[in-house]
């Protein structure tokens, strides 16, 4: 059974997205920005659109494959895949789906994408309204613990008491995910630079967290597409293969009232050896790294439960002139990510990894070969992928 | 406790018992100033948040336990961004992960009472304080944590 894997047998062969916007700055409903990032993706692999045959999205993403296949005229639609749960952390679990779903013979052309307006539909930074709540909710909401920064917080709290890492850590990663952005013109916040003093002046959201450690509420869409490898090679764009995607959580990760046993973990210990095996490179190897911002901490979290380095290596490691793509060690969020591109749950990090693999992104990283995404700390389930260049297959 | 000492702002999601029953002894519990959590009568494993089965040996046969209302913190936090509109102008308010070591490491959720910008230590030992919000359409309690004298 040594063929069962992805490794190389899939490719990404076309990104896109819609503009970026502010939340609320959308004049497009969020249906008309899935389809349009939908179109732009293809027309980046010059595939007419009407050749998809299936789509695969997570996070309860409100557009329907069938209404879409049937606005855009697809001939045929042969998978429409949902990943149950975990919020943003199954952006790189819909890549595996929809990779297995190609490499197997399912479906042929499938898109991953992701849609959200938060004008219209509501923000994700505030509180739940209703008058009662029953369940896992009521022993949280009522204690004024509402949103995603006050649900994820107390696991960084733990980790970092668990661990002695450093919150200049998160400032690190906040700070290269800005100056990312600066040489990125779909960035939302594009031309306004973050400087340290900004960082460490900003209002507390919820300790640990501070305004610059959370992710941003937008308005927009992405979609990338994924081929057969065999396919990929006659495409006009370098193709950017699957090596490995995997998702999932640890043993109870999934316990109600915050009673996971490994809490202070950000749920990738189980994916990152699976995606490792999977996809036959190192930690070493890779590149260029894009990981899930809802929380700075959440990444640092990624960051070392993927191997880059220890938590007592992680003080001098997880620096600002080590995460940024001109000459740092770990090239980190280089399109400047949820916290500084845009929060379109994590899949502008995954056409971000692909841009690294085929040389066009803003915050080019030399010849890099292989490319990591992490979607989703502290989430259950979460998930990662790793592409590669031909070169690595 | 009169409204003006409810620990929070009223206005907040107000916790109900699920409506297939499954936790109704633990709200039904904490009405009456007693802590109980799920306890597997089969194995003896402490179980919460409750479920319908245990994790441990699959028994149905899921039973309820008093447990003493004391732990220690595992985790906290201290929120300042109001995200709810009972908030707004509140102020900062402590958020604590109590962990019950003499009821197989559980954890559960409260607010910390006392100054909301007051020191916040990692294992320091608390006692229960029940928030009876007898006035409520639909009267409940919260569980709410201090630190042992
Ligand atoms: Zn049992």
């Amino acid at each position: 059974m040594t063929n069962r894997t992805l490794r190389g047998k899939t490719a990404v062969v076309g990104v896109g997205e819609t503009t970026y916007y502010k939340r609320s700055g959308s004049p497009d409903s969020e249906f008309v920005l899935a389809v349009k990032a939908i179109l732009a993706a293809c027309q980046d692999a010059g595939i007419d659109a009407r050749d998809v045959d299936g789509f695969a999205s997570y996070s309860n993403d409100r557009n329907d494959p069938s209404r879409i296949a049937a606005a855009l005229g697809i001939r045929e639609l042969k998978f429409s895949n949902m990943q149950w749960g975990g919020g943003g952390g199954h952006g790189s679990g819909a890549v595996a789906s929809a990779a297995a779903a190609v490499a197997t013979g399912v479906a042929d052309c499938v898109v991953v994408f992701r849609a959200l307006a938060q004008g219209q539909f509501g923000r994700f930074g505030q509180g739940p309204k209703m008058a009662a709540i029953s369940g896992d909710a009521a022993y949280s909401l009522p204690y004024g613990v509402l949103s995603a920064a006050q649900m994820f917080a107390m696991r960084c709290t733990r980790h970092l008491h668990e661990t002695g890492v450093s919150r200049d850590t998160y400032k690190a990663v906040s700070l290269a995910a800005y100056h990312h952005a600066q040489n990125n013109p779909r960035a939302v916040m594009y031309g306004r630079p973050l400087t340290s003093e900004a960082y460490d002046d900003a209002r507390w959201i919820v300790e640990p967290y501070q305004l610059y450690d959370c992710c941003m509420e937008n308005d927009g869409a992405a979609a990338l597409i994924i081929v057969s490898a065999e396919r990929a090679k006659d495409m006009k764009n370098k193709p950017a293969y699957v090596l490995g995607a995997v998702a999932g959580s640890e043993y109870r990760n999934g316990a109600p009232c915050h009673n996971a046993p490994l809490y202070a973990t950000s749920s990738f210990t189980g994916i990152a050896p699976r995606l490792y095996e999977m996809a036959g490179v190192k930690p070493k190897d890779v590149d260029a790294l894009q990981s899930y911002e809802n929380f700075t901490g959440g990444v640092v979290m990624s960051i070392i439960e993927h191997g880059f380095c220890s938590h007592e290596e992680a003080n001098s490691f997880l620096t600002y002139d080590n995460l940024i793509a001109q000459g740092g060690k770990l090239p980190l969020n280089t399109s400047g990510g949820n916290l500084a591109e845009c929060y379109m749950h994590g899949l502008e990090l995954i056409t971000e990894a692909v841009r690294q693999i085929r040389g066009d992104s803003s915050n080019q990283v030399k010849n890099a070969k292989v490319s990591m995404i992490t979607s989703g700390p502290m989430v259950t389930p979460a998930s990662s992928a790793i592409f590669g260049s031909l070169e690595t297959l | 406790m009169s409204a003006s000492q409810f620990y929070l702002p009223e206005g907040l999601p107000a916790p109900a018992p699920a409506p297939d029953g499954l936790d109704k002894p633990y709200w039904e519990g904490v009405q009456g100033n007693k802590l109980i959590v799920q306890r597997c009568k089969a194995c003896k494993t402490f179980q919460w948040g409750p479920e319908w089965l245990c994790h441990k040996c699959h028994s149905f046969d899921i039973g309820w336990e008093e447990v003493a209302p004391n732990g220690v913190i595992y985790s906290w936090e201290r929120a300042w961004h109001p995200v709810h509109p009972a908030l707004k102008e509140h102020g900062p308010y402590i958020v604590v992960l109590v962990e019950l070591p003499h009821a197989g490491n559980i954890r559960m959720i409260g607010n910390l009472l006392g100054d909301p910008r007051q020191e916040i230590k990692i294992g320091s030992k608390l006692d229960a304080v029940f928030e009876h919000h007898a006035g409520s359409k639909m009267p409940y309690t919260l569980v709410h944590w201090r630190v042992s004298k």
